[in-house]
């Protein structure tokens, strides 16, 4: 059911990605994709390939869960590759009627397809091993300089992990309504689009008056432990750089400095 | 008599083929008849409502089948819709699925689902509303100036109002006064008593429906642990309380009672049956 979607979900583990500072882990992402994106050879796509499926395998994420991320996104991927198969001008080799195929289009096509999904595996990489609410604290603290020009980054951070932490209570909401409402008859599945806008209705209602329910029980818990803002506040988990830390991020710089390399060597 | 449901080594695997997969019930086997008051007890966790789920195909067996007049719910699609309506089922705080301008309106949604007639619709709403003692002077109220209890109420005949021929609840008690709770039992078997349908009952709590129904069904990490009549099921006092189910009170106190020498029926479950079970002792004394 709804529950079964993977997409930025967290599988808790005990690697030595898992226990990177959440910081490390935005800082490399970030790096990871415009390494990703600076690539434009076979020898950088290659290195990255290695990159990533060093990532993988240390994390201990089965392929298969990244791979079940992907389907989603198999239209847009199948798009790209066919886009690019047939538009791209260059040494044609085969030809369909008024389409044809090229040299440079299969090599755009192939590049094309790697990019989005290594950068999607990337992303997944930082979700599926660094728990939602870590992640926010990692940004909060990133984003820390903003405040200085007036950003409410604690607010925003705040909000984030509260969102973040009913999305799940959310989901499970909308199940159990959608079954009540199914006991009764309800088909959210089949009719035109008109009809299926309306076999809603049961369902949103509840929802959002229980959404509102919760947001007002969970504002008068927050002010009964007297929170008032960021200012002033402390942290019980203090985030720390421990020295895996600062060799993970001396790998990104190094995976950077190869990929420029690559480049201006054109190999 | 053949089972109105039924089912058979039923099992229901969550996530199946994730990292989150687990096993919430395996290999069930329980049938029903017309006109059974049934309870099911265990503590939360041991896959009662996952049960529930499947006995009017809300639920989809991961191996196993379920048999409404010995047919297979899954056979076809007309089936599974039709069971629905035949098989209902209020879940546990039914109140937070109320949706309609009027109760009217929100009771008359699962006959409208059905595809009945204006004035069936009518009949079976104002049916409904008798039944679980909801005045017919409310029924263009919104249901959501109601008090929680009055909700729920109004949650439940929106279920009867289909006229199911097995009514199943999830804790339609969970939250209430005891009076609130009593009463809304009592309606419960009103209903039963009026149509012949069978009744399951599900709940944490032996002493709330011990004295209602006519057989308990103990669940217990996905499987039955037991089944019988309620003084079956309580003789059992070691096995309940391992599997963390506590007996009633009085239960207890005429198993001490016995323990202690005193030659008494101890397979009571209720404050009267205590009483006649002590008078007959004392009567057989003299
Ligand atoms: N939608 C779900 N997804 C995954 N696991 C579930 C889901 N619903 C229930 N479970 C699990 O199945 C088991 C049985 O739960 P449930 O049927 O709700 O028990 P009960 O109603 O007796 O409390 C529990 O371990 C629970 O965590
Ligand atoms: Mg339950």
């Amino acid at each position: 059911m709804l529950r079964d979607i993977t997409l930025g979900q967290y599988f808790p583990g005990r690697t030595i990605i898992h226990l990177l500072d959440p910081r490390t882990k935005l800082i490399l992402t970030v790096l990871y994709i415009v390494v990703l994106f600076m690539a434009d050879s076979i020898t950088g796509y290659g290195l990255m390939l290695f990159v990533i499926a060093c990532c993988i395998y240390i994390s201990k994420i089965s392929l298969k869960v990244i791979l079940r991320g992907l389907k989603p996104l198999l239209v847009v991927i199948i798009l790209t590759a066919i886009l690019n198969l047939f538009y791209t001008p260059g040494r044609e080799i085969v030809r369909i009627w008024i389409l044809k195929i090229t040299v440079e289009g299969v090599r755009q096509a192939l590049f094309m397809v790697l990019r989005i999904v290594m950068l999607i595996a990337g992303t997944f990489m930082l979700t599926y091993t660094t728990a939602p609410i870590a992640l926010t604290d990692g940004m909060e603290s990133l984003m820390n300089p903003l405040k200085k020009i007036k950003v409410p980054v604690h607010e925003l951070s705040m909000m984030m992990s509260i969102a973040l932490r009913f999305i799940p209570t959310l989901i499970e909401e909308t199940d159990k309504i959608m079954s009540a409402q199914k006991a009764r008859g309800a088909d959210f599945d089949s009719g035109n689009l008109v009809e299926k806008a309306k076999a809603m209705l049961p369902l949103l209602v509840p929802l959002f008056i229980s959404a509102f329910r919760r947001a007002d029980e969970l504002a008068v818990a927050m002010e009964c432990r007297c929170y008032h803002g960021g200012e002033g506040r402390t942290r019980m988990k203090q985030l720390r750089m421990q020295q895996r830390d600062y060799i993970a991020l001396m790998f990104g710089a190094g995976l950077l400095l190869i990929m420029i390399g690559i480049r201006m060597l054109h190999i | 008599m053949d089972p109105i449901i039924q089912t058979e080594n039923l099992t229901h695997i969550y996530s199946q083929g994730t990292p989150f997969e687990s096993t919430a019930i395996k290999e069930v086997n329980f049938s029903a008849y017309p006109g059974e008051f049934i309870g099911i007890i265990g503590h939360t966790g041991s896959g009662k409502s996952t049960f529930i789920q499947h006995l009017n195909g809300l639920l989809k067996p991961s191996s196993g089948k379920v048999l409404f007049n010995g047919r297979d719910i899954w056979e076809n699609k007309e089936t599974t819709r039709q069971v629905r309506f035949k098989v209902g089922v209020v879940f546990q705080y039914p109140e937070y699925q109320l949706f309609e301008e009027t109760i009217y309106k929100d009771i008359a949604f699962g006959p409208k689902n059905m595809k009945l007639s204006e004035s069936e619709i009518d009949e079976r709403v104002r049916e409904a509303v008798d039944f679980v003692e909801v005045p017919q002077a409310w029924l263009e109220k919104s249901p959501f100036d109601l008090s929680g209890g009055q909700k729920r109420r109004v949650a439940i005949a929106g279920v009867i109002a289909m006229r199911p021929e097995v009514l199943i609840l999830d804790e339609p008690t969970a939250g209430l006064d005891p009076r609130g709770r009593d009463s809304i039992i009592g309606n419960i078997k009103n209903y039963q008593k009026a149509t012949n349908s069978a009744v399951l009952l599900v709940t944490h709590s032996m002493e709330e429906i011990a004295r209602s129904v006519n057989r308990l069904v103990v669940f217990n990490h996905g499987t039955i642990a037991m089944s019988g009549t309620p003084s079956e099921v309580f003789s059992n006092v070691d096995e309940l309380e391992q599997i963390g189910l506590s007996v009633p009170e009085v239960t207890k106190v005429m198993m001490r009672l016995k323990e202690l020498g005193m030659d008494i029926d101890s397979s009571v479950y209720t404050i009267q049956q205590a009483k006649r079970a002590l008078i007959d002792y004392v009567a057989g004394r003299r």
